[in-house]
């Protein structure tokens, strides 16, 4: 049985009380409230607990993490955000953690969906988010000495790169 | 000190390491003394593009396969932010060039759900066929050099010459034959030219001949189903907890197809069967079932364009860029849409902070996930088979480092 975003998000509060935070909704069509509304997760230490309650539960059964992606506030804070379906109900939710630039530190669940792996390498690639407990936590698509993590909005390009001049 | 197993299993990210090990920190593989290492690509034919295998193998059986990206990166992501949301299309093309039109389609209607525009039925009509002719030409380049990777040389040429009259009817429609900036959001750069019905019709026909063909010399060639069936085997539960998608998924025997699951554009009134897996000659979810998918999704495109002739609507003349916004500037918020590319789900999330550029676009792209169960499948079987998986998985490198 297919829930709706309301009943999982009231599902999720009664389980996990304080961790919880706001729900965000997007209203421009009706595809942008399903697909583009989400959780905030407010206590990041619970969630791998809230990824594997989604997961296991028999009336939510999140069995596909169909994307994890990485976004830099602006703020000094980035967020992860994870989209995630169920293929025997076939409902979707969406979760986000935000965490400060400082102290970017956000449990990893490559435990609980194998395919948030590479995801979550991209996004300590990109963003230098650093996923704890992610068993092989390295670079992606870019070299393994590259300088900084590009996709935060305050990254430069550097001059030189291995002591060539980059021309642009 | 050797790699324990436990280590090992951690390292293959199939349960979570007991403690922390920063990433400067990982040790390099100790090798066992039988153990060797082999380099395949970035420079190999069998990679389909510039992508890098670390293959440990122990003799000839591969041990572990960790694979290398990022020779193709070309930042997309970051030009994004930079560019309007119309001037992101270009970049779009050049992912997955091998179904630039999908790729578009899945841009443009990702943008217009979060601006909640809607476009003409006429544009709809074109835009599906487009994506679907993309689908058969994406899907006869899958097939013919997977051909190629397992030695079979002649069905590759019958191939490419039926992708020939696809993007033939491109070219008249739009002027490029492989990276179009054709759909937009809200309508098309032009309307379709009427020299294009024709050809489809006639397409249709030939196509469907060519298929068969293919079938006879490829599919039920006896050295080719000893080559594929039982090799590179993908269990359900494992493709979809590893966010497998495309045919990858449904080689594996899972009926998933968001054309019919998360129904866009005009696919709810066309009817088509979704192709899955049976293990028609080994078990469910092996190379040969993927290439079977593709072979039946192929056909199934040539019922959608069969039906899309049928039900044209030639007496509407709307103009295709009547919805064109002339200005696209989303409401703060954000989106994730997602459409069924020829290699799986192709999903954009796209961040607006109320201006005229992305505030942040990441790309799901579907061969990036399906690569990343390559060491999985791809654990035990032989090197010669490494090649044979590596093709079925049916990957684009353009689009796995964007």
């Amino acid at each position: 049985m297919s829930m709706d975003q309301q009943a999982i998000q009231t599902r999720l509060q009664t389980a996990f009380g304080d961790q919880i935070g706001e729900w965000h909704e997007m209203k421009t069509s009706a595809y942008a409230t399903k697909y583009g509304s989400y959780l905030d997760v407010k206590n990041v230490d619970y969630l791998r607990d809230i990824c594997l309650f989604l997961r296991d539960e028999a009336d939510l059964k999140f069995d596909n993490l169909m994307l994890l992606s990485t976004v830099d506030n602006g703020d000094k804070t980035l967020s992860a955000t994870y989209h995630m379906e169920s293929t025997t109900h076939r409902h979707v939710f969406a979760l986000k953690v935000t965490v400060s630039v400082d102290h970017a530190r956000v449990p990893s669940v490559t435990g609980v969906w194998t395919s948030a792996n590479w995801h979550e390498r991209e996004g300590w690639d990109m963003m230098g988010i650093e996923f704890v407990g992610h068993p092989d936590l390295r670079r992606i698509l870019l070299d393994e000495d590259y300088p900084g993590h590009p996709l935060r909005k305050d990254f430069k390009v550097p001059d030189f790169y291995h002591g060539m001049k980059v021309p642009y | 000190m050797a790699e324990t197993v436990q280590q090992r299993i951690i390292r293959n990210g199939q349960t979570m390491p007991a403690k922390v090990v920063p990433a400067e920190k990982v040790e390099p593989r100790r090798l066992k003394t039988e153990e060797m290492i082999l380099n395949v690509g970035p420079q190999h034919p069998s990679t389909h593009g510039v992508l890098r295998l670390e293959v440990v193998l122990d003799g000839e059986m591969v041990v572990d396969c960790v694979p290398h990206l990022g020779y193709l990166h070309r930042c997309f992501e970051k030009h994004a932010e930079a560019m309007t949301y119309p001037q992101v299309i270009p970049y779009v093309d050049r992912m997955d060039y091998l179904a630039a039109m999908n790729s578009d389609h899945g841009y443009a209607l990702a943008v217009e759900r979060m601006l909640g525009v809607e476009v003409p039925r006429k544009v709809e009509f074109i835009r599906v066929l487009f994506a679907e002719l993309q689908r058969i030409a994406s899907h006869l380049v899958a097939v013919g050099t997977y051909g190629l990777d397992v030695g079979a040389f002649t069905p590759f040429l019958y191939c490419f010459r039926d992708r020939e009259y696809i993007l033939e009817m491109f070219e008249k429609t739009c002027g490029a034959r492989l990276l179009y900036n054709y759909i937009w959001v809200g309508g098309l750069s032009h309307d379709i030219h009427p020299d294009v019905f024709g050809m489809c019709k006639k397409f249709i026909k030939d196509n469907r001949a060519t298929h068969k063909q293919v079938n006879d010399l490829l599919t039920f060639n006896k050295i080719f189903v000893e080559r594929t069936a039982n090799i590179g085997v993908l269990r359900p539960d494992v493709a979809i907890n590893g966010g497998a998608s495309g045919p990858m998924l449904r080689g594996s025997g899972v009926k998933w197809d968001l054309r019919r699951d998360d129904p866009y554009s005009i696919y709810p009134e066309l009817d088509f069967e979704v192709a899955v897996g049976t293990g028609k000659f080994g078990q469910v979810g092996d190379c040969f079932d993927r290439h079977w998918v593709r072979m039946l999704e192929w056909e199934q495109s040539l019922n959608i364009l069969e039906q899309l002739l049928e039900k044209w609507p030639h007496e509407d003349k709307t103009d295709v860029q009547s919805a064109v916004p002339k200005r696209i500037k989303p409401v703060a918020g954000e989106i994730y849409s997602r459409t069924e590319n020829p290699r799986g789900e192709l999903g954009f999330y796209i961040v607006s902070k109320d201006g005229i550029n992305p505030y942040r676009c990441k790309v799901r792209s579907p061969a990036f996930v399906n690569l990343s169960l390559l060491p999985v499948i791809s654990r035990g079987y032989l090197v010669a088979d490494l090649i044979a998986i590596l093709g079925s998985v049916d990957i684009v490198l353009g689009e796995v480092d964007r």
